[in-house]
């Protein structure tokens, strides 16, 4: 009995894995074929990040029950400091793929680390409180990125906050210049690099929901009282969450800023956090393939109806609501499996009948 | 843990409303002159009782003498006004519920409060969350310790749904199960913390009489082999008396008697608390 | 300009806040969900009256009361179509329904009128500033914009207070499941709190886009989400809440951008924000609710 249950989350994790390997080798072998048009090998590196994204939102409002509406926030963050680094290590780390590897790290560890802080008073809020106070420190961070000067010049590594560009010492360059954001950045972000983020996200998140913590984080969700009750400190796990989730963002962020050759704060607002929602919720509340699935077609989907100009957004628009309805709506379920089930019953006349 | 509190240990007196074997040793619950204010309302007061570490205790009363808000104030999940509650003889004063659960006391709910959404083997491991000796980077990275600690997690949880009868339904949603077996489940993670005292609010609470029987010989075997002290709300009398070795009554949020099952059945106050005042009628 | 000017202005602009507000805080009082939709409804509202007024040529009461006549409409039509088949499902399907909506209505207008800001005339165009103590400035959109809101709030106030309807939204917001018991017509109740939050909407487009004139598809969603902002502020789900809440925030944003720094508002302000609901989880006004057990 126990073994069964077991098996059970271990099939659905292998399945998992098995969706995003099969996929990443497809791809690769198309690929090396030239059979990959330019626009489809441009999405490769954008879908990770999505994914790897989703993911780690997925474990926030999926797994653990918080609404958080500033997810973009801590992507920022990470793109921003990981282009800063890469820009940095130009000289001194030569191989590219240990740069971005680096940046990465780096991103997801100052987004974690920021998420951490933000956490400790932010976390005592519960429900749609939090969901607004994310948004508020999402835009926060949009704004201050957007004001935001870091550079070198001859007195060193120079770092601002400012309403106006600051003046350099000497010969110097500004990496990130304010509201301009970053130009002239290096691309350094691989397909594989972000198939590898891809496998090291499901890892971490696959293993923390099937562990004590993620138990506990469950708990929380599903009765806070009662999590209490039986010893759980609700807020140490709503902050593990809460960091973890904030680091793979942060990582997906320095992948994602590395892929274009400038980026500016703008990119990371409120209706990017949106979007990331949408595929989260769309893919299911705390299903990890899911999230995998619905993050990749959702961002090709509205890409590959280019064709269709103007009227893509609405398509879109339309698309996402039908779907909302279809999913949840009651009456909607009923007519549906009504329908199925006449479908089945006809199915077994039609089969009794080939029998006779 | 135990030594960051400052320990008191009162010991259980030698009269006759407390189980023999306990004589002598430490109190597991030591509760004195509690109070709670919501506002200008009271809702107890001066509440004072004790339990021997394997002692049956009743907690009677009319619907709202504030029977629910002592089990509250019991484990921290409202602070008292007035009093000071002793877990093992550790002051549980401005404890937030982890905490007062760590220092050894479970309970269950009136409204079950199980996880609903999880199986009934994952409500039982996550009662046994801090048994469970494994780091989180452990967890993260599946290092060997997680396997180890899961392992015995498993063991120890299919014991105890085997000690209530649980164990074929381990991997059944804890939401869909009927309302008595959810109250047992409730029981058993409560069990799982690994408590020396449980609190059982209204455990009988929609079970029908031979489901009470069995809840009787449960609770009986539940302190038989655990060695605990179990303190519970009943309105079912038959559980109540035939199973507490004591009885506290609790009316208007104070306590008006407490003694043995046939001294609460002749004592004049109780009978008057539950029925009215005779020239009243 | 002195501290004086800063603060009608900043009253000024907290009043169409409040009224954005007072939209978004009936819905979730009565609705319990976050309609993110309802910051473009500000933003057609703006568009009929702007249509109306330039293409037709009608009066600007015209153009105003048939904007709020389709924005009822509208919000009524939202309701029905895309919300009420969700209720009594987890509020976070209804939320990115919300958002399906929003990115309808965006990309809609954006078909119809195209991405390209139109400038909108104020309805006040012909009345001439007030000039006081020599330095102080009153605009004439100042004096309808507040005097506009001050009808809406005493309105408002009263007609959930005295009337019928009025009575039955508050008690669906306070239990929806006892209201349906004692005889009140959920879905229709929450029809009509769309309606007037719509209408509102309309109300508000008009007078946002009179003081600022650019009108583009996108113009409602930062003003959408910055009363979104007030009504938590005041406390969600408080009719006086979302008022004060508007009121505050718009002359906070005033004062950050003077005082302090204009790059920075938005950082001001949401800072402010989040500092209130820490110090008041609830909200200024919003009632603490504690979970029985």
């Amino acid at each position: 009995m126990k073994k069964t249950l077991l098996n059970k989350d271990k099939g659905k994790d292998f399945l998992t894995y098995a969706v995003v390997i099969v996929a990443f080798v497809i791809m690769q072998f198309l690929s090396s074929q030239g059979k990959l048009s330019s626009a489809v090998t441009g999405y490769l590196v954008p879908v990770c990040c999505y994914i790897v994204l989703a993911i780690s939102l997925n474990l926030l409002v999926g797994v653990c029950g918080e609404l958080s509406l500033g997810h973009a926030g801590f992507m920022g963050i990470g793109a921003f400091s990981g282009v800063v680094l890469a820009t940095l290590l130009k000289n001194t780390v030569d191989n590219a793929t240990l740069r971005l590897i680096l940046a990465m790290v780096f991103g997801g560890t100052l987004a974690g680390l920021i998420g951490f802080l933000i956490g400790i008073p932010v976390l005592r809020l519960r429900g749609d409180y939090l969901a607004i106070v994310t948004l508020a420190f999402g835009e926060i961070m949009k704004n201050i990125i957007g004001n935001m000067y870091v550079g070198t010049d001859e007195s060193g590594f120079r770092f601002a906050i400012a309403t106006a560009k600051p003046k350099l010492v000497g010969k110097g360059k500004w990496i990130l210049s304010g509201a301009m954001g970053v130009t002239g950045i290096k691309k350094l972000s691989t397909f594989a690099v972000g198939f590898g983020l891809i496998l090291f996200t499901l890892f971490v998140v696959l293993n923390l929901i099937n562990s004590k913590e993620g138990r506990a984080i469950k708990a929380v969700r599903d009765n806070r009282i009662a999590a209490e009750s039986v010893g759980i400190n609700v807020t140490t796990f709503r902050m593990k969450a809460f960091v973890v989730s904030a680091f793979l963002a942060g990582m997906a962020g320095a992948l994602y800023g590395l892929n274009y050759s400038s980026l500016d704060a703008a990119k990371f607002n409120f209706n990017t956090s949106i979007n990331i929602l949408v595929f989260v919720v769309l893919g299911g509340m705390g299903n990890i393939l899911g999230s995998v699935i619905s993050a990749t077609v959702l961002y090709i989907l509205p890409e590959a109806m280019r064709g269709l100009a103007d009227y893509r957004m609405i398509i879109y628009a339309v698309v996402l609501i039908l779907v909302m309805l279809f999913t949840w709506s009651p009456k909607v379920k009923e007519y549906t499996s009504v329908v199925a089930d006449r479908m089945k019953h006809l199915f077994k006349k039609e089969k009794e009948a080939a029998a006779k | 843990m135990s030594n960051q509190y400052p320990k008191n240990t009162v010991q259980v007196p030698t009269f006759n409303t407390y189980r023999e074997s306990d004589a002598g040793k430490p109190l597991v619950l030591d509760v004195r002159n509690l109070g709670i204010d919501f506002g200008g309302l009271t809702a107890v007061d001066s509440f004072s009782v004790s339990l021997g570490p394997t002692e049956i205790c009743g907690l009677i009363g009319p619907n709202g003498a504030g029977k629910t808000t002592i089990f509250n104030l019991l484990t921290g999940v409202y602070q008292p006004t007035r009093g000071s509650v002793l877990i093992n003889g550790i002051d549980t004063k401005g404890m937030s519920t982890h905490k007062v659960t760590k220092l050894g006391i479970a309970r269950t709910f009136q409204n079950i409060r199980l996880f609903t959404d999880m199986s009934v083997l994952d409500n039982v491991k996550v009662g046994m969350h801090n048994q469970i000796k494994c780091s989180f980077a452990s967890s993260l990275f599946r290092l060997p310790g997680y396997f180890a600690a899961e392992k015995r997690a498993n063991a120890r949880a299919m014991e105890l749904l085997d000690f209530m009868g649980l164990a074929d339904l381990a991997d059944q949603k804890a939401g869909s199960l009927p309302y008595g077996v959810q109250r047992r489940l409730e029981i058993v993670r409560a069990l799982a913390t690994n408590p020396s005292i449980i609190l059982l609010d209204e455990p009988a609470a929609g079970m029908n009489p031979s489901e009470t029987t069995e809840l009787m010989h449960q609770i009986r075997r539940i302190r038989d082999t655990f060695h605990i002290a179990i303190f519970l709300i009943e309105h079912d009398m038959n559980l109540v008396m035939n199973v507490c070795e004591t009885i506290a009554v609790l009316n208007y949020g104070r306590l008006i008697a407490k003694g043995t099952p046939e001294e609460i059945r002749q004592n004049p106050t109780v009978i008057e608390a539950y029925l009215g005042k005779e020239d009243g009628q | 300009m002195n501290i004086l000017q800063y603060l009608i202005n900043g009253i000024s602009i907290g009043s169409v806040y409040a009224i954005i507000a007072l939209g978004y805080t009936m819905v979730y009082g009565i609705a319990k969900m976050l309609n993110f939709a309802h910051g473009d409804v500000i933003m057609v509202g703006a568009y009929i009256c702007y249509c109306v007024t330039v293409y037709l040529g009608l009066p600007v009461l015209a153009g105003v009361l048939l904007s709020m006549v389709v924005c009822t409409v509208l919000g009524i039509t939202i309701e029905g179509l895309a919300y009420k088949p969700l209720r009594g499902t987890p509020s976070l399907a209804v939320l990115i329904t919300a958002i399906g909506v929003s990115y309808f209505l965006q990309n809609a207008a954006q078909l119809i009128w195209s991405s390209n800001p139109k400038s909108f005339t104020s309805i006040v165009s012909n009345m001439k500033p007030l000039h006081l103590f020599g330095s102080l400035t009153i605009t004439g959109e100042v004096i309808v914009t507040v005097a506009v809101s001050v009808v809406i709030m005493i309105g408002l106030t009263w007609f959930t207070s005295s009337t019928r309807i009025g009575k039955s939204m508050r008690a669906v917001s306070e239990d929806r499941d006892a209201a349906q018991l004692m005889g009140i017509n959920v879905n229709r109740t929450i029809s009509i709190t769309f309606a007037i939050g719509s209408a509102l909407a309309a109300v508000a487009g008009v007078l946002m886009c009179s003081s600022i004139p650019v009108l583009m598809p996108t113009t409602g969603s930062m003003p959408g989400i910055r009363a979104f902002t007030a009504a938590v502020f005041g406390g969600i789900g408080s009719i006086p809440g979302a008022m004060l809440g508007g009121i505050l925030l718009g002359i906070i944003e005033t004062f950050a951008k003077a005082y302090l720094s204009t790059q920075f508002s938005d950082a001001i302000v949401f800072g402010v924000l989040i500092i209130i609901l820490l110090v008041k989880p609830a909200g200024l006004l919003g009632k603490q609710v504690q979970e029985k057990v």
